[in-house]
């Protein structure tokens, strides 16, 4: 099969501050199933991206193994992209990301690729506090081996042949504010109102950011008795409050009414709008998280949007105190000694 | 009966692990080598943190001979739990120095070896107050000793003491009352000095005493690393530190006080190489140390890093496998995994180091290589190499010497190219361009899989565009044997049919045997291996020689496979000549075993 894209694009399509349109944004032709959660991700990934503003070329898009983490072929073309292998994206983009501290990470996982196979990886990045985006593209299942249940498969969850999973699963978003992740989100790859403010804030936010997108698997995991299916989450989706990203400089919009929402300053100014926040949430409080998130599953609700920030954080770089410079762009002359210091070495040597 | 030996003898100390016999010891050995004599120290200690026994061997040789030979000439023995075994060890009209705070065991009584009682304990338990003092200087008590019977000067030791605890001044002075406290008690008691003495010499020129990791580490600070990321293992450990240790000095920003590095302690070995490829990936220079354990964990990235053609570097010390096997003991025993390292048709880059000199020169030129090559480079150390000080040629530096960064494009280069494909074979030596993520806002990005692709790096499944991929790769690795250091031809011509290859740590005994073997009328060429692949001069040495002896130390002979599976050569006229109990290999392992192969065979005498 070939996919051939029509070049042709609207001439009036709206373009961002730096002149682009979404198609400087789009990757090549998803070879995904039809009605896959994961294109939907993309979707979002290239709107917040565009939104942003953000120059392509300043994003390295970073996966690991399974249908989730060949996404990064079907966003952001004009980025450079690396499909590692698998369960071990964090290190690539920790790795990465100690080269060159400009760069925007954008890190995409599946719960096998996580959950299984690179939870070590996965909670390490955690603790280090790097700064980049962490996406979960979460179907319960391991799409691209046919199907096998994954670790976040809920106890009790069908599988497509009627078979139920006889684990508790691991709650990833959970897990992340347990560990101390400085950014917490989850939403419903169903859900681009509130998926792509929350990826727009995850950009921004100077820490290691996660989001947990439940994302169905309409080949292997989209059947009755499957929490993971379009329907049920549709059904049992909680939200936080509807969610919004505002760029500092940028008006408020006026779909906002005045005062009825909450706004949470990030460290640089920019804002995220919550909506309609529960008023028992509160968005810098851990344990509230916690709670909430653990109280939402006792009643079979999956709780989304933003769970928790702390907007001022210091991530890797600061924590071990790198240079200010990428260090890939140091100079041979800033990095070699030279040979007047080799004597004095050669003679402590004697 | 004495054994007089004048600058050539092996000293044993046998110690109790955790009691800072190490810095007593190290001062023994330095003060040889400043004394201008050649001296090879090698420890040999067990897999524990406190309580078991350990060992200090010192070599000395006037005729330079650096590798470790059998037979200890003098036995200083402050450990009761291995003492039957170090009585033993001694040669027939050697020494054996103990404690006698403690009358000796009628049993370690023997008739043909010299003792010498020197009531440590009882010294420092009159001297000294502090418990810790009383163990420490203990230590120091013998040296003082040593130096009185073996003729060490003590205004050496002093000048050694006063270096080290430089800015702890307050330390110098119960140091040297120590060693006056040992030296009056040879004084008071024995003749001295023995007639296995040390005499100045000055043959030591502007050589340097120096571990193999610090070596690597340093060479990685000269070779432009700026990501180091590890996991901790013996004996790899000490890389890692020595990297950071020069780091720290040299590599801190003078404005902002920041590092111009960054290490990372990684959870495993599987993340420590993940990291090194995304840093390399992302344009920065990095490296990671490990061991054999770590090596096997690294293998799927290894894999991936070949495929994908993205530098890396990777300092593997190698330890006594197979899995933990003897985890303190030195082998030669990772080439074959290192060598054809993951699943799929993979090779990769070795480069085998045989003194501190070469460590860090290798190590600096690895990261050239790397980025030239675009793949892997495993440096290939040892413990033998990695944890002993050797006696090394100092290091060099020449400041007009350039990174070489290999291909990778500039913006203004993406500007002016009419396209760019990432594995397209544009020069014809199988090594492609690569772009930096962040060059240019629309032209050179890529996306790095190691899935199969194109030229253009677009993902096919298509047997034919990947078989013409992996016929590149073996282009480039044709480019990469006169890539990567030549080997060292001992002769100019061949003058004789047999031929020895080493290479590594080997190096030591196997020239010494050479040169023993060669005073008895029996001449060998000699190839020193410095790197995989192997060049045109290795392939010549083999089939110009009828046979071949290979010097390595591992069980299997992997060297002799790997020349063998790569050269297509008759496996019969490989011979292998091995050491694999953990201990360096000697250079009477080497003759014995030479001499077994020669026909007839030749009776070699050496040291008795
Ligand atoms: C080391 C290794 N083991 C197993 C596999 C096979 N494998 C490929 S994808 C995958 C699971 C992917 O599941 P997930 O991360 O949830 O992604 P999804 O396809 O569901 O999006 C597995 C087990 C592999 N590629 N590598
Ligand atoms: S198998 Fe499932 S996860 Fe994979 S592409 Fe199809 S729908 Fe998506
Ligand atoms: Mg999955």
């Amino acid at each position: 099969m070939t996919y051939i894209r029509s070049k042709f694009r609207h001439p009036g399509l709206p373009k961002n501050e730096l002149g682009y349109t979404t198609q400087e944004y789009e990757g090549a032709i998803s070879t995904l199933c039809a009605g896959c959660g994961h294109d939907s991700i993309s979707g979002s990934i290239i709107q917040a991206c565009y939104e942003l503003s953000i120059a392509p070329h300043r994003i390295a898009k970073l996966s690991g193994i399974g249908c989730s983490s060949k996404t990064p072929t079907y966003f952001l073309g004009n980025s450079h992209g690396f499909n590692s292998v698998h369960g071990r994206m964090p290190s690539v983009a920790t790795g990465a990301n100690m080269a060159n501290r400009d760069l925007v990470y954008m890190g995409v996982s599946g719960d096998g690729d996580t959950a299984s196979i690179g939870m070590g990886q996965f909670v390490h990045v955690i603790r280090r506090n790097l700064n980049m985006v962490y996406i979960v593209m979460n179907n319960g299942c391991y799409g691209l081996t046919k199907g096998q249940d994954s670790a976040t498969a809920d106890e009790g969850s069908k599988s497509k042949k009627g078979v139920a999973n006889p684990f508790q699963p691991i709650d990833l978003a959970g897990l992340a504010l347990e560990l101390g992740a400085t950014f917490v989100a989850q939403s419903f790859s169903g859900d681009k109102e509130q998926l792509i403010p929350l990826i727009k804030a995850a950009i921004d936010h100077p820490g290691f950011a996660f989001i947990n997108v439940i994302s169905p698997c309409v080949t292997f995991n989209n059947n009755p008795g499957s929490t993971k299916s379009y329907d049920y989450v549709r059904e049992h989706m909680e939200a936080t409050g509807t969610t919004d990203f505002v760029p500092e400089k940028r008006e408020i919009t006026t779909s906002y009414e005045k005062g009825s929402g909450t706004d949470i300053q990030m460290h640089d100014g920019t804002y995220i709008r919550l909506e309609k926040l529960a008023a028992t949430r509160d968005p810098f409080d851990r344990l509230g998280a916690i709670n909430a998130l653990q109280n939402s599953r006792n009643h079979n609700e999956i709780l989304t949007g933003l769970l928790y920030v702390e907007p001022k954080t210091s991530d890797l770089h600061e924590i071990i105190q790198t240079s200010d410079r990428p260090l890939n762009s140091l100079r041979q002359d800033e990095l070699c000694p030279g040979t007047l210091a080799l004597a004095d070495i050669n003679q402590d040597y004697r | 009966m004495h054994n007089s030996k004048i600058n050539d003898f092996v000293v044993r100390f046998a110690n109790v692990n955790g009691t800072g016999s190490a810095s007593a010891n190290y001062l023994f050995a330095k003060a040889i080598f400043r004394m201008g004599i050649p001296v090879a120290p090698k420890n040999i200690f067990p897999s524990n943190i406190q309580g078991l026994p350990t060992w200090y061997e010192v070599r000395v040789s006037e005729k330079g001979y650096l590798g470790r030979r059998e037979g200890v000439d003098m036995m200083i023995c402050v450990n009761p739990q291995s003492m039957p075994s170090d009585v033993a060890d001694v040669k027939s009209g050697g020494y054996f120095l103990y404690d006698s705070t403690k009358a000796l065991h009628q049993e370690l009584i023997r008739d043909d070896v010299n003792y010498i009682g020197v009531p440590l304990m009882e010294i420092c338990l009159r001297e000294f107050t502090d418990p810790r003092q009383r163990q420490l200087f203990k230590n120091i008590i013998y040296v003082g000793a040593l130096s009185a019977l073996m003729g060490i000067e003590f205004e050496v030791l002093e000048q050694l003491l006063t270096e080290q605890f430089n800015g702890k001044e307050k330390l110098i002075a119960p140091n040297i009352k120590s060693l006056q406290l040992g030296i009056q008690y040879i004084h008071d008691n024995y003749a001295y000095p023995l007639d296995l003495r040390l005499e100045r010499r000055d043959l030591i020129g502007d050589r340097i005493l120096v571990e193999g990791n610090d070596a690597c580490g340093l060479g990685a600070v000269y070779g432009g690393a700026t990501v180091v990321a590890w996991y901790p293992i013996t004996p790899s450990t000490s890389v890692a530190e020595g990297f950071e240790k020069h780091a720290k000095k040299m590599r801190i920003d003078k404005e902002t006080g920041k590092k111009n590095y960054a290490i990372i302690q990684a959870e495993d070995e599987l993340a420590a190489i993940g990291m090194v490829i995304g840093a390399n990936w992302n344009g920065a220079r990095s490296f990671t140390a490990t061991s054999g354990p770590g090596l096997s964990l690294m293998n799927e990235f290894l894999g991936l890093a070949y495929f994908a053609e993205i530098p890396a570097v990777l300092i593997d010390v190698q330890r006594t496998g197979p899995s933990t096997g003897m985890p303190t003991r030195t082998q030669q025993s990772d080439i074959t995994l290192a060598a054809y390292a993951s699943h799929g048709d993979t090779k990769h880059i070795l480069l085998f180091p045989s003194t501190p000199k070469e460590c860090f020169e290798m190590t600096a030129g690895s990261f050239d290589l790397a980025e030239q090559l675009q793949t892997p480079i495993i440096l290939m150390s040892d413990l033998d190499l990695g944890m002993n000080d050797h006696l090394s040629e100092p290091f060099e530096w020449n400041d007009k010497r350039k990174y070489i960064r290999g291909k990778v494009l500039s913006a203004k280069q993406l500007e002016d190219m009419p396209h760019f494909g990432r594995y397209l074979d544009v020069d014809g030596d199988g090594i492609t361009y690569r772009t930096i993520p962040g060059t240019h806002p629309t032209k050179g990005s890529f996306f790095t899989r190691g899935t199969s692709r194109d030229e253009y790096a677009a993902y096919t499944e298509d047997g034919t565009v990947y078989a013409r991929n992996m016929a590149r790769l073996l282009k480039k690795w044709d480019t990469a044997k006169d890539t990567v250091p030549a080997p060292y031809l001992y002769q100019q011509e061949n003058k004789s049919p047999y031929g020895l290859i080493f290479f590594g740590t080997s190096t030591d005994s196997a020239e010494e045997a050479m040169d023993i073997m060669a005073g008895q009328n029996i001449a060998f060429d000699a190839l020193r291996l410095k790197a995989f692949p192997f060049n045109k001069t290795v392939e010549d040495f083999v089939n110009t020689h009828e046979r071949v002896f290979v010097i390595e130390q591992n069980r299997d002979g992997q060297m002799r496979s790997l020349l063998i599976n790569e050269l297509n050569t008759n496996p019969q006229k490989l011979i292998a000549i091995l050491n694999y109990d953990g201990m360096p290999i000697t250079a009477d392992t080497i003759m014995t075993q030479i001499s077994k192969n020669l026909i007839p065979a030749k009776n070699l005498v050496y040291h008795q």
